[in-house]
């Protein structure tokens, strides 16, 4: 362990505690759903989710698998708690946000239950912080029922075919309309802003589609204020997958490569804004 | 009373613009004294400022090329110019390529001080870009004001971490609170601490090594008899703490500060040209 300061071990029993060699791998993965100050962690024994929602129509989720932990134990099945997502960001990068190559922040976490603080240890280059933040009882989360089963539509993309698209949103529309069919325009983003209509199109041979699986003509309108956020995810990732169920509900999966060369997951899951269901031409 | 001065050389021409930056974020009106050997940019301890003061010295011989001054009188060759460092430091931001500078107290409609920046030109004259900086002089009975503040008999005295590190930290420790306390040892340890309903830091610093000051009578300060591990802690506004280190673009030689407990914290910060002094009070 790298610190000298070292966190009580002996005789404490903690209901969740987690050892990082480089806390970017956290930090980073949050930071793509930190729309919201707030965010529900869940401790279970594959590892961490941290949920953040909005509107009661967007939910955010980011998967820390426990594999990426150098240590990761969870006393009881599971662990839950509230936190504020922003202070817990500002601890986690309390030595700087830029990656120097060859210095990393390394973090122990700690949690003893029900009414205590998350505890953070952070060290870098010998300096070492602490950090006690508050928690809150867990709410409860939006259930989306999206499972597999469900999907009408999918594909999947590599994440470099979206991220100007999204980056150049036309934030003066009040939604993104997404287009999924089997026929022409097989997948199309649309918005109407004050300049007018537009419609951006990806041809089913794409190089950057690696699948294609649309069964149904769907057209989803869905908040744009709403589904913005997802752009720090889609940054991240090398690969985004997009489904849709019956209800025109969405459902944005990214792969993001940490530095280590290691695979974590975020999803964004959204409501339609309205259901159309004849494809708009 | 008469000032001009001239800069010619690039390098001290940055360095010099880079030292009124930083001075411009720790003041919005300061006092600039001159003198025949040194200029002085000078923060007095008002309410209005928070309270937090600040002695700022260089030697102009390390600046300019060209430097005279006849002060107010003979006996006084000095003169003290109230003025708005922001406004300076635009001014030399257009000469980050300048042939030189030239500086000028001139009194047409009111006292200023004309920046002459001139600039490369393809043609064989020269474009000179002018500013007028307002300025206020100040008369000789209100000098006794502006004096050096003398070192306060501080409880523990230590050099400052890593400022690249320091200033992460504290940055970071801004969006979460508006004090820190900031506490250090005779054993060469820096605690900076904020805490709030909800979340506490702390970031602990050691090995830090505690400076010794030579007393009056010649002899150093001893640690004799002094609790090497009981910390002297002072809360203070974390946003001066943050402007003083976010103004710090260059690595100092020697930064250090002074804490007396519970009343105020004097960072001393020196480079090879010139000096700072920043105090910072506790918090009412």
């Amino acid at each position: 362990m790298p610190f000298s300061a070292q966190p009580p071990a002996s005789g404490e029993r903690y209901a969740l505690s987690a050892s990082l060699d480089n806390a970017r791998h956290l930090s980073s993965l949050l930071r793509a759903v930190h729309f919201q100050d707030h965010a529900t962690c869940l401790a279970t024994a594959s590892g961490l989710r941290v949920t953040v929602e909005d509107a009661k129509c967007i939910q955010a989720n980011a998967f820390i698998q426990a594999e990426i932990f150098q240590e990761f134990s969870v006393q009881e099945e599971s662990v839950m708690f509230r936190i504020s997502l922003s202070v817990l960001l500002d601890c986690l990068t309390i030595f700087g946000t830029s990656s120097v190559p060859g210095t990393s922040t390394a973090l122990r976490m700690c949690y003893r239950g029900y009414g205590y603080p998350l505890t953070l240890f952070l060290e870098e280059g010998g300096v070492v912080t602490v950090c006690k933040i508050n928690t809150q009882e867990p709410e409860e989360l939006l259930d989306f029922d999206f499972c597999s089963t469900k999907v009408v539509n999918k594909i999947i993309l590599q994440s470099e075919g979206l991220r100007e698209a999204f980056a150049e949103l036309d934030m003066t529309s009040e939604v993104l309309q997404i287009t999924m069919s089997p026929d022409k325009p097989y997948f199309r983003l649309s918005t109407f802003g004050n300049a007018g209509s537009a419609h951006l199109d990806y041809p089913r041979d794409s190089d950057l589609i690696e699948a294609f699986h649309c069964n149904q003509t769907q057209t989803n309108r869905y908040k744009i204020s709403l589904l913005k956020p997802s752009t720090k995810a889609l940054a991240l990732s090398c690969k985004v997958s997009i489904r849709t169920d019956a209800q025109g509900f969405l459902s944005l999966q990214y792969m993001i490569r940490n530095e280590d060369g290691q695979i974590c997951f975020v999803e964004y899951y959204c409501c339609p804004d309205e259901n159309i269901t004849e494809a708009e031409r | 009373m008469r000032f001009r001065a001239k800069i010619v050389d690039l390098a001290c021409l940055n360095h010099f613009s880079r030292i009124i930056n930083t001075i411009a974020r720790l003041a919005k009106t300061c006092i600039l004294r001159l003198t025949v050997c040194k200029l002085y940019f000078i923060l007095s301890d008002k309410v209005a400022n928070g309270g937090a003061s600040m002695w700022c010295e260089l030697s102009q011989g390390n600046f300019f090329d060209e430097f005279q001054l006849e002060g107010v009188a003979a006996e006084h060759n000095e003169i003290y110019l109230e003025l708005v460092p922001e406004n300076l430091s635009r001014a030399l931001k257009t000469a980050q390529n300048a042939k030189a500078v030239k500086i000028k107290l001139t009194n047409k409609h009111c006292p200023c001080l004309r920046v002459a920046v001139e600039l490369p030109s393809l043609s064989s004259s020269s474009r000179i870009v002018t500013h007028d900086i307002p300025v206020g002089v100040i008369p000789r009975r209100m000098w006794n004001d502006f004096r050096e503040p003398s070192v306060p008999d501080f409880d523990v005295s230590i050099y400052l971490p890593v400022l690249k590190t320091m200033k992460s930290v504290v940055e970071r420790m801004k969006n979460l609170s508006s004090v820190i306390v900031i506490e250090a040892n005779l054993s060469g340890e820096m605690n900076l601490k904020i805490e709030t309903d909800l979340v506490s830091v702390t970031t602990h610093f050691k090995d830090l090594g505690n400076p010794l000051w030579a007393s009056e009578d010649g002899c150093q300060s001893s640690t004799q008899g002094r609790d090497l591990e009981s910390m002297a802690e002072a809360c203070i506004d974390i946003k001066k703490l943050q402007q003083l280190l976010a103004g710090q673009q260059v690595n100092p030689t020697k930064a250090l500060c002074n804490i007396v407990r519970k009343r105020i914290v004097h960072f001393v910060l020196l480079h090879e040209e010139v000096s700072l002094q920043y105090f910072i009070p506790v918090i009412a």
